[in-house]
């Protein structure tokens, strides 16, 4: 699924990077960074209302290029930077984890396992 | 050989995975595989966040040749009471904090050993924690 159109499904705001002509194929919902970290998926989007540092610094090490903050959560000053710095597409939308999960489901994205 | 040398702030979250960010960057420089990059510095930024979640300092000196990178992983603190313990998958002593930032799971110690070619730990309660951690490059 190209990252724009999902975006929009989820009525998310993007609030660092460009989607450009991203394409995301799976999506992973967690708010625990270790079992994002047990996960060797490429073109994943990381679905979490964990909005911290560490929430960026495990999708740089993970190779995950997007994530979207679910729950109305909103990245700090300095989760932008670094989100930036990693060429990293970060958005937030005030919808659930659930609801999220389940419209992109719905659209065609694919869980990890 | 190249060698790479961090401090490492107990207790700052803030600074947690910065180390493990600069070697990411080094071996990306140096046209490693990257999914080799990946296993090489989850294992590292797991071990960094445990050195920042359970101690009051310590240091990650990297050591990167052309067939092998070695990460070796000091802190003083606590200690690990028991390591066979340590390693099982959903054991943690970590605080509240530590699992408010997303970790202290029980996950770290076996995902590091999952990543990893080879893995070292040594510990003295009360003193410290030293993890070895070996990945070979030449065969990706």
């Amino acid at each position: 699924m190209n990252l724009i159109e999902l975006i929009e499904l989820v009525n998310a705001k993007i609030v660092a990077g460009n989607p450009d002509h991203r394409i995301i194929e799976k999506a992973f919902c967690s708010d625990l960074m270790s079992d994002v970290l047990t996960i060797d998926t490429d073109q994943l989007l990381l679905i979490t209302g964990m909005a911290n540092v560490q929430t960026i610094r495990t999708a740089e090490m993970a190779d995950i290029h997007a994530i979207l903050l679910v729950r109305n959560k909103k990245a700090s000053p300095d989760m932008i930077k670094l989100a930036k710095e990693n060429n990293l597409v970060l958005f937030e939308t005030s919808i659930s984890m659930f609801h999220a999960a389940g419209k992109l489901y719905t659209a065609g994205l694919k869980p990890v396992y | 050989m190249m060698t790479l040398h961090f401090h490492i702030e107990g207790g700052n979250f803030t600074n947690a995975g910065f180390a493990s960010s600069q070697v990411k960057k080094t071996l990306k420089q140096l046209n490693i595989d990257s999914g080799l990059i990946k296993k090489i510095v989850i294992a590292l930024y797991e071990g960094e966040v445990n050195i920042v979640a359970h101690a009051l300092k310590g240091e990650i000196v990297v050591e990167i040749s052309p067939e092998t990178i070695t990460m070796i992983l000091t802190d003083e603190g606590k200690g690990i009471d028991n390591i066979e313990l340590a390693m099982k998958e959903g054991f943690s002593t970590a605080s509240q904090k530590v699992r408010e930032m997303g970790f202290g799971a029980g996950m770290g110690l076996p995902n590091i050993k999952k990543n990893v070619d080879q893995l070292f730990i040594e510990s003295t309660v009360g003193v410290g924690t030293k993890l070895t951690m070996i990945k070979q490059l030449d065969h990706a």
